[in-house]
């Protein structure tokens, strides 16, 4: 894992002292809440409908195991016992106080952690995939190009006020476990014919209220200058990019608007400007970075079988494991949505056992995944009935992944002041009706998610069934919506019809899943099934 | 009526003005009176609330009750988290909510 250096502390220490002056002045009167308000969101805390919010950036998704001791710590001694794991593998609290936030500041700081980037019109925390450095199909570890990326956009001066946020993914492998295409830009670590490792990149992506899959911009930068054409990437956007226009400020608008060819030619203008500048950083940094980031000693000769007579165990390995690098690992998927539970959140005890799973199973590593789960990457699959043991005691041993119960949704208008709808609750009913294991493994690959608002934070646009909550006349109300993906078959899911109640919304997701069971082929995801027959059956079944 | 609420500055705790101070539990709410950007404004300056805003409610049997669903969030706390319920409201009655 990456460490910091002495700059990168100092530079986080600086922060904390100068964000703890701020408060100070806010609490005596100095500073307004308008002139405050940016200096929070800078910090990462936000005033969401019950109280403050502090969102934590988790950069590229990785965690130490202090790390995340850390946060239990958080959790449980500064708000009410539990922590929120987001869409962007960031984990926000729900309940802090603004006289306690620079003290949580400082115990972040003390573990390498930090608030900045989660908020504000910047370069927002990188995400890439969390399978990183473990998958057994990746090209190469992203994360130390997601380091360096980190590095380069923090407090970068030309992009502290973009026209708006901007969100960047990497992923190496041909499987995108990060919705690559679904952001601002898209970094896929790719091996052109000469054997030299660079980047396809893809810009333009998003979700919100305008959903966009980024267009190919570049089929190849090399490594030694991908720093630099982000750098032309975004100085074309921060120079084009609207600022009248909130709702029409994100690059994908002006990616769509001028489209792609000009897009890219302006980009090679700037790219081609920036080549004397030597803006890239030199090779041995990134090989810094790299080295920190070194395979952990995986032990050798270790046997691959997996002892599955408990079948309750059997199932959880089938479900929630993936095919490790290294002979005798697995990479493990922890749930975070129990059938009653609230998707992506856990208790500080369930924080501190993960955090002791990672020590004791995983080389210290945990990962947060933007679906809302938490992965231990480097698993013995000689630990791995302990590890399902300790999880199963915990309530942690669901196994759903990419099943139906594995729903994103976002927090809604249970916690936060953007949204229309409430989110949990209709996750919770969904899960409830499909609670059956049986029934969901028969249903198969489902991703369902759920937004309270048009931002769509739930990802609902990316959804095989993505449902979106809106306000009618005062009224809770969902529209539906099928086809969508956030992988590397990328695309955006399309309105069923009119909307529904929550329980009608429920029965019509039943409806269309019994629809789909009636004409699936072989080996047919209801994503599969939808793209080949098109809406129409479904809509006709649903709106009988 | 109208109802004031905000959020308490150093928590950031949901809170509902009473006509003279401000409360966690909204069956203390009272009606703002004529002019509601003035008590804003007045007790914005002093450090008692901030981002406070105007609200539509009823009075109720059982107490002030915003109109708005988000409000009632706010008022009652997460829906889907009965042990979160704000003061002295019953975590077990919360039809009102929604």
């Amino acid at each position: 894992m990456y460490r910091y250096d002495e700059y990168d502390q100092a530079i986080v220490d600086a922060r904390v002292a100068e964000f703890n002056d701020q408060v100070a002045r806010r609490l005596a009167g100095e500073l307004t809440e308008d002139q405050f308000k940016p200096l929070r969101l800078m910090n990462g805390l936000y005033l969401q409908l019950h109280a403050y919010m502090l969102r934590v950036a988790v950069p590229y998704g990785t965690l130490s195991a202090p790390q995340v001791r850390m946060l239990a710590r958080i959790a449980r001694d500064y708000d009410r016992g539990y922590g929120h794991f987001t869409t962007r593998q960031n984990i926000q609290f729900n309940w802090i106080k603004l006289e306690d936030t620079p003290a949580i500041l400082e115990l972040l700081a003390s573990v390498e952690m930090h608030a900045i980037q989660t908020s504000g019109n910047c370069i927002r925390n990188i995400s890439s995939d969390q399978f990183a450095g473990a998958a057994a199909d990746e090209l190469a570890d992203p994360r130390p190009y997601a380091e360096l990326l980190r590095q380069w956009s923090t407090f970068h001066p030309e992009f502290t006020w973009l026209p708006r946020k901007f969100k960047i993914a990497v992923i190496a492998s041909d499987t995108d476990r990060a919705a690559m295409r679904l952001h601002d830009i898209g970094l896929k670590l790719v091996r052109n014919d000469a054997g030299e490792l660079g980047f396809e990149v893809y810009v333009g992506g998003g979700q919100g209220r305008t959903p966009m899959v980024a267009p190919l911009i570049r089929d190849f930068v090399p490594v030694s200058r991908y720093v630099s054409y982000l750098e032309a990437c975004l100085r074309v956007y921060n120079r084009y990019g609207r600022r009248d226009n909130l709702y029409k400020a994100r690059i994908k608008i002006l990616v769509h608007e001028i489209g792609a060819d000009k897009y890219r030619a302006e980009v090679e203008e700037e790219f081609a400007g920036l080549k004397g500048l030597d803006l890239d950083p030199p090779a041995a940094e990134l090989e810094r970075i790299q080295a920190m980031f070194a395979p952990p000693a995986f032990e050798t000769g270790l046997a691959d079988a997996v002892d599955r007579s408990d079948p309750d165990f059997a199932l959880w390995v089938d479900q929630q494991t993936h095919p490790h690098r290294a002979p005798g690992y697995a990479v493990v998927t922890v749930s975070l949505k129990p059938v009653e539970g609230i998707p992506g959140d856990a208790s500080a005890d369930q924080i501190d056992l993960l955090a002791d799973l990672a020590e004791r199973h995983s080389f210290g590593e945990l990962r947060v995944t933007h679906a809302q789960n938490v992965v231990l990457p480097h698993v013995r699959k000689a630990d791995l009935h302990a590890v399902w043991q300790a999880l199963d005691a915990a309530g942690l041993a669901t196994a759903n992944l990419d099943l139906i119960g594995d729903i994103i949704a976002c927090p809604g208008l249970d916690y936060c002041s953007l949204a229309n709808a409430r989110s949990i609750p209709l996750a919770q009913r969904i899960a409830e009706r499909f609670a059956d294991a049986e029934r969901q493994r028969d249903i198969g690959e489902l991703k369902l998610k759920i937004s309270g608002c048009i931002n769509a934070c739930g990802h609902h646009h990316a959804g095989h069934i993505g449902i979106l909550g809106v306000d009618r006349k005062g009224e809770e109300n969902y529209q539906l919506s099928f086809g969508g993906s956030g992988a590397e078959d990328a695309s955006l899911a399309r309105i069923v019809g009119p909307g529904f109640s929550e329980e009608g919304v429920v029965d019509a997701v039943e409806t269309a899943l019994e629809t789909y069971r009636r004409l699936r082929e072989p080996g047919e995801r209801f994503l599969d099934t939808y793209r080949r027959v098109g809406l129409d059956p479904f809509k006709a079944a649903i709106y009988a | 009526m109208k109802v004031l609420t905000g959020n308490d500055l150093r928590t950031g705790a949901v809170i509902w003005w009473t006509g003279t101070d401000w409360s966690p539990h909204v069956e203390e709410a009272d009606e703002v009176g004529p002019d509601p950007a003035a008590v804003i404004a007045r007790e914005e300056a002093a450090r008692r609330v901030m981002a406070a805003y105007l609200i539509d409610a009823e009075r109720t049997a059982d107490g002030v009750r915003p109109k708005h669903i988000k409000d009632r969030i706010r008022a009652a706390g997460p829906t889907v988290r009965a042990d979160l319920a704000v003061g002295r409201l019953d975590p077990a009655d919360r039809a009102w909510v929604i």
